[in-house]
């Protein structure tokens, strides 16, 4: 199999301009699906019979901690690429999505506890979602910790690339093992629900804000790594033609 | 003048000099090497100081305290596993033997574990039996924290080839290494727990033998790859 | 850093690089061990890129880095035997007869840490020398050899050229060798 045409997209000057067609499109979408999704959950959508109003944090609780994995996922994905085809433009993608991952995480862990007050009276409960989600935002600092440490910008991305690689091979042990420990010693799951006893009127609001914080990282990522690349190119002849383009 | 020629040393061979070599060399400075057992203790002891002396209430927090000292204890033991060769030069003319860089960064993981980990398994009868485990628990926690300190050991070992030489290393290699060793760290006191209860401990107890095989699995191959990042 | 380099190498010959502080010298050495990745071109060795095999490439290079690379708790035979003994096997008057070469016979047990940087420096070479190799690469060989270390130097050199052995060496002293011997790189 070749990877030629993987090596042709992975070009800066084309990773830059075709960035930069996608992400208005993404954009837009980003904010149509995000605007339809809350009207349906936070207008629509009924009440439910147990939590009442309150649930209806879950249309960006939920979101939110399922893109957090998801950012981390794209970051592995994008660094393993970067390390084994040698991808300036992969890495500059790794390094993009490690704060915009972060922040969902941030996310998925303020709404959590925000919820948790009605349902467990506590803004904090060692529930195992939430435990992992800490642990996923350390394993992001740890991340952004190594990166920043590292001044030269080739080594900071091989290094990095081997920690979200390492990391990512531990989520699914970290996530079972937490899984594992809460249930010793707790027995109340008030977070879980299951989507078959979902009624459409909910999923289908929940849906489409997955799919616009989808499209939201999507943007934010790639806007972020064109970024990276303009600033890893700096001295490339494409840059200046491409400036010079824009000012004629 | 070749490298296949009848003299040349094989894996095995030197993998067990580098061991050799470490062991005499902490033999010549064995305070370093003790530093992080002398911290087990004083860790260990904070723990009845600033709660209930009362070996019942002990008993309750002892897995937890054992724990999180022997992992803080491994931390500290970790920033002498690479340090030292990455200084003046060793791991440079390593990478560059012909030999597998990985292999003998294990080699240097065994000893590491001779030198810091060990002792803490060794220590940790007295240890728990202070913090009130009954005797028969203490199998149970010697078989916990073996398996445990060779995994913080390989796992560590990451961690330490990437933050070789940086400024701010110490406190990096905390955040990179803790939360990896977030399941290290589960099963190891459910498995103290549940000895010091006098259940059976086998199902954490596989789980830490599951995470030793995987880890001395992968871990030698991130740690080559991260100290061949870190010598650019 | 460093543009635009092309040279190659014959058996019995030895690359001396030179140029002023910062040139990259250091880094150019360090690229061909194979310690710093190069961004575009390749490394050869006998026409197999070095990046490709680098376990064939490194067996056959002995690398010297311009600090000795020594352990300061070991004597100088100890030394010699853990990082040279490390891929060759090596008995003690072998390790008795390249600390003889490189003028430091009388090495006692006194631990590196205690040895003055020349007496390191000579310590260093006779692992190069023990390790036996087609492909010397050696950063400032020569730092803080006194006079007769310098033309101990040059003999453990020649007889290494002569031998066919290849020897690529950044320093900013005229090599002892004759001319057919040297080949000369100044980086800019």
């Amino acid at each position: 199999m070749s990877w030629a045409w993987l090596h042709r997209y992975a070009s800066p000057p084309l990773f830059f301009r075709i960035a930069g067609r996608v992400i208005p499109w993404v954009s837009w979408l980003a904010a149509i699906t995000g605007a339809a999704g809350l009207i349906g959950g936070l207008g629509l959508a009924p009440p439910d019979y147990q939590q009442g109003e309150g649930y209806r944090i879950i249309f960006v609780h939920v979101p939110a901690a399922v893109l957090s994995t998801m950012a981390y996922g794209v970051m592995a994905g994008a660094a393993g690429m970067g390390l084994i085809w040698r991808m300036n433009v992969a890495h500059a993608v790794a390094a993009s999505c490690a704060s915009v991952g972060a922040w969902f995480t941030v996310l998925a862990l303020t709404t959590g506890s925000l919820w948790g007050r009605p349902m467990w009276g506590t803004y904090w409960e060692w529930d195992p979602r939430l435990t992992s989600e800490l642990v996923l935002l350390f394993l992001y600092l740890g991340y952004m910790g190594l990166r920043s440490a590292i001044d030269d910008t080739a080594r900071a991305d091989r290094a990095s690339a081997v920690l979200v690689l390492v990391g990512v091979i531990n989520l699914p042990i970290i996530h079972y093992s937490v899984d594992w420990w809460n249930s010793l010693h707790q027995g109340h799951t008030l977070l879980k629900f299951g989507k078959a006893s979902m009624p459409p009127s909910m999923l289908v609001p929940l849906l489409l804000m997955m799919l616009a914080f989808l499209l939201y990282f999507a943007a934010i990522m790639l806007t972020r790594a064109r970024g990276e690349v303009l600033r890893r190119e700096r001295n490339a002849r494409w840059i200046s033609e491409a400036i010079g383009a824009l000012a004629t | 003048m070749n490298v296949a020629g009848p003299n040349s040393v094989s894996s095995g061979e030197a993998g067990w000099l580098l061991v050799r070599r470490d062991l005499r060399l902490a033999l010549r400075r064995p305070g370093e090497w003790l530093q992080p057992l002398m911290f087990f203790f004083v860790v260990t002891t904070l723990f009845p100081l600033s709660t209930d002396p009362q070996l019942s209430r002990l008993r309750d927090i002892a897995p937890g305290a054992l724990w999180v000292a022997a992992l803080l204890s491994c931390l500290l033991a970790l920033e002498l596993l690479f340090r030292e060769d990455g200084q003046d030069g060793t791991l440079e003319q390593l990478a560059v033997s012909g030999l597998s860089l990985s292999w003998l960064l294990l080699a240097k993981c065994c000893v590491h574990w001779l030198l810091t980990g060990l002792p803490l398994v060794l220590a940790a009868p007295l240890v728990a039996t202070a913090l009130g485990a009954p005797y028969a628990a203490i199998p149970g926690i010697l078989a916990a924290l073996l398996l445990g300190s060779i995994a913080l050991s390989l796992i560590g070992a990451v961690g330490a080839g990437l933050t070789l030489g940086l400024r701010r290393g110490g406190a990096l290699l905390a955040l990179l290494v803790l939360p990896l060793a977030v399941p290290v760290l589960i099963f190891g006191a459910r498995a103290t727990a549940l000895a010091i209860a006098l259940e059976p401990t086998s199902a954490p107890m596989y789980m830490l033998g599951a995470i030793v095989v995987l880890s001395a699995t992968l871990a030698p191959l991130g740690a080559a790859a991260a100290v061949r990042i870190s010598l650019e | 850093m460093l543009r635009g380099l092309s040279f190659g190498l014959e058996a019995g010959r030895c690359l001396q690089v030179s140029g002023a502080n910062g040139a990259g010298k250091t880094s150019l050495l360090r690229a061909l061990a194979g310690l710093l990745p190069l961004e575009s071109g390749v490394v050869t060795w006998c026409g197999l890129d070095t990046r490709e095999d680098h376990h064939t490439f490194h067996s056959n290079l002995a690398w010297l880095s311009h600090g000795p690379g020594l352990k300061g708790d070991l004597s100088a035979h100890e030394n010699l035997r853990f990082s040279a003994g490390l891929r060759r096997v090596l008995d003690r008057e072998q390790i008795d007869a390249a600390l003889a070469k490189v003028g430091y016979a009388n090495a006692d047990q006194r631990l590196a840490r205690h040895m003055s940087a020349g007496q390191q420096r000579r310590v260093a070479l006779a692992r190069v020398l023990l390790l036996d190799c087609p492909l010397w690469l050696l950063d400032e060989p020569t730092s803080n050899l006194d006079g007769r270390g310098q033309d101990m130097f040059g003999q453990i050199l020649s007889a290494h050229l002569e031998n066919g052995g290849l020897a690529v060496i950044s320093t900013h002293q005229s090599l002892p060798l004759s001319a057919d011997r040297v080949q000369a790189l100044e980086l800019s």
